[in-house]
């Protein structure tokens, strides 16, 4: 600021000489070395002062920027902290991930790697060496997911949980099952659709976990956690629709794929569309290409049911008639037989009866009658066998074969004989 | 009983009829209960809307189902 006073005031009137100014000019350098840090001696700063105040001004020249380059001499400090450089042929530059922004990458990178980084240039006042924080990195050729998932896919198959021997059937008709999935997602839309199509009757319970992003992993572990506490599942589906990569990314993690294999109801898993195979999708006890078909694998369809129950409604019907055609036909044998001995008992006893009759018939008087005897009754009925029973003039009737004959006794002449 | 166990039962009521060894009254009964099993499986394949619920967990870690709006 400049000073205002007679000075300047009488300096526009009274020009000074060039020894005058000049003389003024040095006295006011001298002031200034004293009041611009660094101008001068005895104004020297700090080496510190001088490393921070480059850390401000690189700091503030430079927006978050993309840079490539090849990874040299990584080293993954205890603190926990990866320290690198980045380098091309001509130049090199340290770089520094801190460990909280390491959930971002997949994997650390390898000395060689190519990779882009996404950070902030700064200096590290402390050595006062020009430094990269890198927030984000990508490897040529996937190479950071490639790395990751080698990793745990190594890792989870040492431990066997890749092993056909593993997997389990599933029930063939569940009542209920579980859906971990987003609760918003086109995936759940796709199974509740499959299921009220295939085989109504069906429980379906959501179970709501992110199904991508930085709590993602953590949300799916929970969520099939829950399905174990609660019990009530006899079919667990964990699914989500198609994206990129990166947003199926939690379904590789370790802790996911690691808590599909620990549960203990049976699991489909179906993520994104028919090519993305994740380690989840390997673990599970069956892989549905899309959450439509987990849906339609999940379940018999009605239809089929019911053919089944047709099945079995004809093998039960079979089955007893089968089972009955022994008693059947005995009984059968035992009608006919009964029917037959009472038929032989009924002509047995006709002939007996034919026989006695014939018997009778011989007997009877009538018969005799017949061969043209007649027989004698008196008027009260008697039979009069004997010449005794006669009396002189008294009347009597003679049964003939074919009639009555009124007749009067005029003698009697008994027989002499032995008989008489 | 589910649609599943009413099956496995019928399953194992048609063994049995197949089996010589089952004495004709327990054949006769077991035959009674597969119509009955096959009547009520029938019947639960009949009724069937699916529902559709939401498994969440309270502040005190307790499990409770309720509900899903799928419109939400």
């Amino acid at each position: 600021m400049r000073r205002r006073g007679p000075a300047s005031t009488t300096s526009q009137h009274d020009e000074p000489s060039f020894f005058e100014s000049s003389l003024h000019a040095e006295s006011l350098l001298e002031d200034a070395g004293d009041i611009f840090p660094g101008a001068s001696p005895r104004s020297a700063i700090a080496v510190s002062t001088l490393t921070e105040t480059a850390k401000d001004v690189v700091e503030g020249a430079f927006m978050p920027i993309w840079v490539r380059g090849e990874v040299t001499d990584f080293k993954a400090h205890r603190n926990g902290h990866w320290y690198f450089g980045l380098r091309d042929l001509s130049s090199q530059l340290r770089c520094v991930v801190w460990s909280r922004d390491q959930s971002s990458m997949p994997a650390a990178p390898d000395d060689g790697m190519q990779v882009t980084a996404l950070g902030q240039l700064g200096v590290y006042a402390a050595r006062g060496e020009m430094q990269f924080t890198i927030r984000r990195m990508e490897a040529e050729g996937d190479g950071l997911w490639r790395k990751a998932l080698d990793a745990t896919r190594a890792r989870l198959d040492a431990d066997g949980l890749f092993a056909p021997a593993r997997k389990r059937a599933l029930p063939r008709h569940p009542r209920c099952i579980a859906v971990v999935t987003s609760g918003s997602g086109a995936a759940l839309r796709d199974v509740i659709a499959v299921l009220r199509r295939r085989a109504p009757g069906i429980e379906l319970v959501v179970v709501h976990a992110a199904v991508q992003g930085e709590s993602a992993p953590r949300e799916l572990c929970r969520a099939l956690e829950r399905v174990s506490r609660w019990g009530g599942a006899e079919l667990v589906i964990i699914a989500r629709g198609g994206g990129s990569r990166e947003d199926l990314w939690a379904f590789n993690h370790e802790r996911v794929a690691r808590a599909v294999a620990a549960c203990p109801v049976p699991t489909i898993s179906a993520v994104g569309h028919e090519v993305d195979i994740t380690l989840c999708d390997l673990v599970a006890d069956l892989r549905a290409p899309t959450p439509s078909a987990a849906a339609e694998a999940a379940v018999t369809s009605r239809v089929e049911i019911q053919l089944a129950l047709q099945t079995l409604q004809r093998k039960l019907i079979h089955a007893i008639d089968e089972r009955l055609y022994v008693p059947k036909a005995r009984a059968a044998n035992a009608a006919h037989s009964l029917a037959a001995a009472t038929t032989d008992h009924l002509r047995s006893r006709r002939e007996h009866i034919r026989a006695v009759s014939g018997r009778l018939h011989a007997l009877s008087p009538l018969a005799t009658l017949a061969r043209g005897y007649a027989v004698a009754r008196g008027a009260d009925g008697r039979t009069l066998g004997s010449v005794s029973d006669f009396a002189r003039d008294a009347s009597f009737t003679l049964r003939l074969r074919d009639g009555d004959v009124d007749a009067v006794a005029r003698a009697m002449r008994p027989q002499s004989g032995p008989d008489a | 009983m589910t649609i599943e166990q009413r099956l496995a039962r019928l399953e194992a009521i048609v063994a049995a009829l197949e089996n010589e060894q089952t004495d004709l009254s327990s054949a006769l009964t077991l035959f009674e209960e597969g119509v009955v099993c096959l009547r009520e499986a029938a019947g639960s394949l009949a009724e069937a809307e699916t529902r559709v619920k939401r498994l969440t967990e309270l502040a005190d870690g307790a499990l409770v189902v309720e509900e899903f709006d799928e419109h939400e």
